[in-house]
């Protein structure tokens, strides 16, 4: 067997998993739009502003919601004993790794395309564009792929939900730096040249991650 | 009093003084040269005054930070290939007074920008970056101590030691390209380090070789701290189990 067939019994696994029991993405979505409402009231938001402030809001709840999703990654395996059945089996701890993050990368991939045309309408700015499906795409790579990793760990310790947060945003600092300043250009109609540095800076992040994390994520589920 | 023999005591009972017990000589007689010299001999700056003497003690501690965590990369990195707890010592310890560091660096810089700066923050690369260095060794050292095991929170704590420094460049050019659409209102910050003049520049080389030797006293102590505790719980453990 390859990499790609374990990786995708895995999504698959996963998948099925979430599609019986819905308790994840409908939550992440709730939660979604919380952050949406809240943020517009703490921000004061106005018509006038939206278009500035929208970039803002928008990432500032795809990583919270990346957060709230990716602690549920490893839970369900920890609780069950999954994780321990996943690891003797004949995969390699990569497969495991792409796996895990694939299906973080589909679940707040799902998320982000029920939440996007919402916050279009209440934000009121034009979600469709090739450039900012590219942003989102290559922004929430780069928080499935850490999260992952930082989820696998998280899982395993004394006030999990706590210590992802705090291990998480320090690090995808950058990409939602990126992320926001590449949207805030795709919202205003730039075409691919127009967004910068910003998309191959999150580009460059991935890539580096893509193949950092599974390295080190083999130390992380050793016994 | 027989159990004594079991403590292992590694301090200087009759022999030489030990590496510990020498560096901190060394480093408490340095560091009162280093004050007299920053306080007594080092000329005012004619601009910014009396203030500018905060400098002495910023830059060295601001750099021997970075090269601390530098030491929980390469360390993190020796651990994970090798599994010699030494090397997780030497990395743990170095967070640690790393993290004390750092602090530091951001408490003396911002002494330093009220009156220079006319603000306690800005949203500057270096200072945006020393703030997000803080949040990640002091993420490391919280998975550390929250892991299940001391063993999984070493390879935890390496772990995030090696990601969280390759992210650090990451972090700074987003900054600086961040703040080249968004400009501060703090024009030219450290413009200050051309103006160092001859006596100004040999007392910062020497504080900041005081303070490369009060890094090296630290991490030592924080080692010993740790072996001894280590020691303490394998007592504990014993006590514990004849008592049963």
């Amino acid at each position: 067997m390859g990499l790609l067939g374990p990786v995708m019994i895995i999504v698959w696994k996963d998948v099925l998993l979430e599609f019986r029991s819905r308790d994840l993405l409908i939550s992440v979505v709730v939660f979604g739009l919380l952050v949406v409402v809240v943020f517009n009231f703490t921000l004061n938001n106005t018509p006038g502003r939206s278009e500035e402030l929208a970039p803002g809001i928008l990432w500032a709840a795809f990583a919270f919601a990346a957060v709230l999703a990716m602690n549920r990654a490893f839970v369900r395996d920890q609780e069950q004993g999954g994780l321990e059945g996943l690891l003797i089996s004949p995969v390699s701890r990569d497969a495991i790794f792409l796996g895990k993050a694939l299906t973080s990368l589909i679940f707040m991939l799902l998320v982000e395309a029920v939440l996007l045309p919402v916050y279009a309408v209440m934000l009121d700015f034009s979600a469709l564009s090739w450039t900012l499906m590219l942003t989102i795409f290559l922004g929430t790579l780069g928080f499935a792929v850490v999260g992952t990793l930082f989820s696998a760990m998280a899982v395993q310790t004394r006030s999990r939900e706590i210590m992802l947060s705090v291990l998480f945003f320090p690090v995808l600092l950058p990409v939602i730096i990126a992320a926001v300043e590449a949207s805030t250009r795709a919202i205003g109609g730039e075409t691919f040249i127009g967004l910068g540095r910003w998309l191959p800076l999150i580009g460059v992040f991935d890539a580096l991650f893509l193949v950092i994390c599974p390295w080190v994520f083999a130390f992380v589920v050793e016994e | 009093m027989a159990n004594t023999q079991n403590l292992e005591f590694s301090g200087s009972l009759g022999r030489f003084p030990s590496v510990k017990t020498s560096l901190a000589i060394i480093t408490g007689v340095m560091m009162l040269v280093d004050l007299y010299l920053i306080f007594m001999v080092a000329p005012t700056d004619s601009v910014l005054g009396h203030v500018q003497r905060v400098f002495y003690f910023h830059v060295p501690i601001a750099i021997m930070s970075f090269l601390a965590f530098f030491a929980v990369f390469i360390f993190s990195l020796m651990y994970l290939g090798k599994r010699t707890p030494k090397w997780d010592a030497i990395a743990h310890a170095s967070g640690e007074v790393g993290v004390v560091f750092v602090t530091l660096a951001l408490l003396t810089g911002i002494i330093w920008a009220r009156p220079v700066w006319n603000t306690w923050w800005t949203w500057e690369p270096r200072l945006t970056t020393t703030m997000i260095l803080w949040l990640i060794y002091v993420a490391y050292l919280m998975v550390r101590s929250y892991a299940p095991t001391q063993s999984k929170g070493a390879i935890y704590a390496a772990v995030v030691g090696i990601v969280g420094f390759i992210d650090v460049p990451i972090v700074y050019y987003s900054v600086v390209w961040w703040r080249s659409i968004h400009p501060s209102p703090v024009v030219g910050p450290f413009a200050q380090s051309d103006s160092l003049d001859g006596t100004m520049y040999l007392i910062l080389l020497y504080s900041f070789i005081t303070f490369i030797f009060f890094f090296v006293y630290m991490v030592t102590e924080r080692m010993e701290l740790r072996s001894t505790e280590e020691a303490l719980g394998r007592i504990r453990f014993t006590l514990r189990r004849k008592g049963r």
